[in-house]
């Protein structure tokens, strides 16, 4: 059928329709690409709020401060054992290991590759970080395979009598 | 209208790229928190906040367009 014979289409080949539902197509288009800038401005905001957090974050970590803090009686955990503990602050777990009759190493649990918790294994005496496969000495803290490039922090330990007593932490291999 | 659809497009496409960069950023920011490495903190912070502010500068233009 010829578009002119069609009886829905005006003169001015608009169909009749438009008439009866004035729908303004441009305007609509206008006005959802306004809204998508706005959408998109406001994410910008969010990831901008994201990177505020870590850096205040990260000055929070800074300034920390690390008390005397008592951890275990000396003899509580067997050779090979391990005691788990919070320290500087309750949200930051630590492992504490017996590595001989008198020896005894802590570190923190938090793998400095991407921070999951490490755990102490006793038959190939090493610190495993589960997420990556990373390994660490549990000698030193050193790297000993896996992404991680730095070693664990270690936690500095005092004798006190009968107890073992937190000092302070860190970033340099132990020993 | 059909110029400032256009315009609106380009600013559209623009915001988009700088989302992309900014996405990067975040995550690579994080990355390195996350490894110990604190020190990416502020840069990251301080480059992410110029993308916002050319996000918002975009958002300012187009409600100029919109105004006419």
């Amino acid at each position: 059928m010829a578009r002119s014979s069609d009886p829905l289409l005006t003169k001015a080949d608009e169909p009749l329709w438009r008439d009866e539902f004035s729908v303004f197509q441009e305007r609509e288009r206008f006005v959802n690409r306004r809204q998508l800038i706005k959408f998109l401005t406001l994410t910008s905001l969010g990831m901008f709020a994201g990177n505020m957090w870590i850096l205040i974050r990260s000055w929070l970590r800074r300034s920390q401060t690390y008390p005397r803090q008592k951890i275990a009686q000396a003899g509580e955990i067997p050779v090979g054992g391990v005691k788990l503990f919070q320290y500087p602050n309750s949200k930051d777990q630590c492992l504490l290991i017996r590595t001989g009759e008198e020896d005894y190493v802590a570190y923190s649990q938090k793998c400095t590759h991407l921070s999951c918790a490490v755990y102490f294994s006793r038959e190939e005496n090493q610190l495993i970080c589960p997420c990556h496969n990373g390994r660490f000495s549990v000698r030193d803290g050193a790297v000993i395979q896996g992404p991680p490039t730095r070693a664990l922090p270690h936690v500095l330990l005092e004798r006190d009598g009968g107890e073992l007593v937190a000092t302070g932490m860190s970033s340099e291999l132990k020993g | 209208m059909l110029r400032r659809v256009t315009a609106l497009d380009g600013a559209v496409a623009l915001l988009i790229l700088l989302l992309m960069v900014q996405v990067w950023l975040l995550s690579a920011t994080l990355d390195a928190y996350l490894s110990g490495y604190g020190d990416a903190a502020l840069p990251g912070a301080i480059c992410s906040g110029l993308i916002f502010v050319a996000s918002a500068g975009l958002y300012w233009f187009a409600r100029r367009i919109a105004a006419g």
